[in-house]
């Protein structure tokens, strides 16, 4: 018989469930209860706001609001575009960084790692007034390419420091035996560690992901325009204009949530696993 | 005896493929994030009148701290921020040990369903769930009166957002609800690593269930609160767009709810009837920057050094 039985005797287990119960809701209510008002008439948001909708009271006339009066389609292929387009950077030039620093030894390795992870804690925020002064120089404002060029620096650093640590459990062996067969490095690691490493890269993508679909700062600052705008700041401007009228604000907000929340069901085990995979060093 | 030049190792070539793998990396990350930082601390030194961009020395500095005007807005964001820190500190960090504790419980059906729908808010976006929180507690709507009716307390209600008393607390909250799954998981992952055979030898000797945690698991996890507790600083210290987009640029009700982001905001891309001043800017960024350095500097020479030395 284990000792961890004690641990768990029932009314235990259950005053634990309780709680976790209850933050639970904590959690999740505030979102659901925007969600499922978002499909309901104007008199039952107000009236009773806490029911779900019914079929008196179903309607989709705040989405069609949004989509008729908003340029969400717009908006959402632009975050799409850059989310897309500096996560594959960051994977590709952090996958790169990480195998030169884990698998060579070179003068200034050591220094370069370091120097690489200063990004971890020093906020790219910090450094906005110049960076919109270069992106005016190079005439970069109001482009997509200039909040790829951003994120993708703003990832590297932590996308770097995790791949590297991954990629230094690669068996040592199956990479020498590929010098040994001729492979030029360049292949051993296109071929041989990039697809051995692609849970950490799911990982990486994830994280890196999540803060560039909800960033407000630099959309705001570097791309505001009608045609560049980011559906956080698309929904942000729109729920500015459109305070009074709750069904479109409801709709904006839940357009803006599901997709996340879509992704988020999708990869949570990932996520997780990265989470504590990394915490766990 | 054997020569020393022996041992050297024969000058290998030049090896490009290490050159060619790092280059990208560091070229963006220099370009857009390392220069621009610098930059950031230069124009700082500089000002601009009539067109001509001139060397000001510390001059801006001087104005941040000097005139009543600008001293008074930084302080105040100063203050707002260390308050909206303190929040983080004592309600979320030990909530998300509390949650961790509890979800590493062992044998507990639905972790990983507590797990995930805990971390949910954390990966909305600031806008989203500042306008989510918005809408609950605006007076309009009544969900909050009625859900405090509902526990016997609808005295308490008062529409937190629009009172200088309440709001930044409220908005401080409403940012722990968004960010608690983050110091929740780390942690739980540090209860996990803790061997089975020291909790089994606590049990024995007949330490279980709270004293445990506090006597056993606790000190053990250490490090990590304090990593989390950095992270919460950085994180905080560099907060914009809660603030933004529940309470707008002036972090409003009168200031109440300015921090150091929106400070900079304001500053560096002007609001209203305020023109931007990017070199004002750069100097709050400067100041910031300085912060977050000072607190990190500290925590790693003083804090983790002395962690380490009480792990064994």
């Amino acid at each position: 018989m284990s000792l961890s039985t004690a641990r768990t005797s029932t009314p235990r287990a259950i005053t634990v469930h309780a709680a976790l119960i209850l933050y639970t809701v904590i959690a999740v209510a505030p979102v659901l209860l925007i969600v499922y008002n978002s499909v309901k008439d104007r008199r039952a948001i107000f009236g009773q706001p806490m029911t779900l909708p019914t079929w008196d009271t179903f309607t989709l006339i705040g989405y069609e609001t949004v989509w008729t009066q908003g340029n969400f389609p717009l908006y959402f292929q632009n975050s799409l575009i850059v989310t897309v387009a500096s996560v594959f950077l960051v994977l590709l030039f952090g996958a790169m960084a990480a195998f030169a620093l884990s698998e060579y030894r070179f003068r200034g390795n050591l220094l370069m790692g370091l120097y690489l992870a200063l990004g971890i804690m020093i906020p790219i925020r910090l450094g906005t007034v110049a960076i919109l002064e270069m992106m005016v120089a190079t005439g970069l404002v109001n482009t997509l390419t200039s909040l790829v060029l951003v994120y993708t620096a703003q990832g590297l650093p932590l996308a770097i420091f995790i791949l590297a640590e991954f990629m230094r459990q690669v068996s040592g062996d199956l990479k020498n035996a590929a010098r040994v067969d001729g492979l030029s490095e360049y292949r051993i690691f296109f071929q041989l560690v990039m697809p051995l490493v692609r849970p950490a890269m799911a990982t990486v993508a994830v994280f890196t992901m999540i803060p560039i679909w909800n960033d407000l700062w630099f959309p705001l600052i570097l791309a505001p325009s009608e045609a560049t705008k980011t559906v956080t700041l698309g929904a942000q401007m729109f729920l500015g204009q459109y305070v009074t009228d709750w069904n479109a604000v409801l709709a904006a907000l839940s357009l803006a949530i599901l997709p996340v929340l879509g992704l988020y069901l999708l990869f949570s085990r990932q996520l997780i696993r990265g989470i504590t995979a990394g915490a766990v060093k | 005896m054997t020569d020393e030049t022996d041992l050297k190792p024969p000058p290998r070539p030049w090896r490009w493929h290490i050159a060619v793998f790092l280059a990208p990396a560091v070229l963006v990350y220099t370009a857009v994030m390392i220069i621009p930082l610098f930059e950031t601390l230069r124009l700082s030194f500089f000002n601009r009148a009539d067109g001509q961009t001139f060397f000001v020395g510390i001059a801006n500095y001087a104005r941040l701290f000097g005139d009543p005007r600008w001293a008074a807005s930084f302080w105040n964001a100063l203050w707002n921020n260390a308050y909206f820190f303190l929040i983080h500190m004592v309600v979320q960090n030990p909530l998300g040990i509390a949650l961790a504790a509890l979800l590493s419980v062992s044998r507990l059906p639905g972790r990983a369903f507590y797990r995930s729908a805990i971390f949910l808010p954390t990966i909305l976006s600031f806008v989203i769930v500042g306008f989510i929180w918005k809408l609950i507690l605006s007076p309009l709507w009544g969900v909050t009166p009625s859900l405090l009716d509902l526990i016997g307390l609808r005295w308490l209600f008062a529409p937190y957002l629009g009172l200088e008393t309440y709001a930044l607390t409220t908005v401080a909250l409403v940012s722990v609800w968004q960010w608690v799954g983050i110091p929740m998981m780390l942690i739980y992952a540090a209860l996990l690593t803790i061997p089975e055979d020291l909790i089994e030898a606590a049990e024995i000797d007949g330490i279980t269930g709270f004293s445990q945690f506090w006597r056993i698991k606790l000190p053990l996890i250490l490090p990590t609160i304090g990593i989390v507790s950095i992270l919460t600083f950085v994180g905080n210290f560099n907060a914009f767009d809660l603030v933004y987009s529940m309470q707008g640029a002036m972090g409003g009700p009168n200031g109440a709810t300015d921090i150091l982001g929106t400070f900079l905001y304001r500053t560096f891309f002007g609001f209203q009837l305020q023109g931007g001043d990017p070199h004002m800017g750069a100097t709050i960024a400067t100041v910031m920057f300085g912060i977050i350095l000072v607190v990190i500097s500290i925590y790693l020479f003083i804090i983790q050094r002395r962690m380490r030395r009480y792990e064994f």
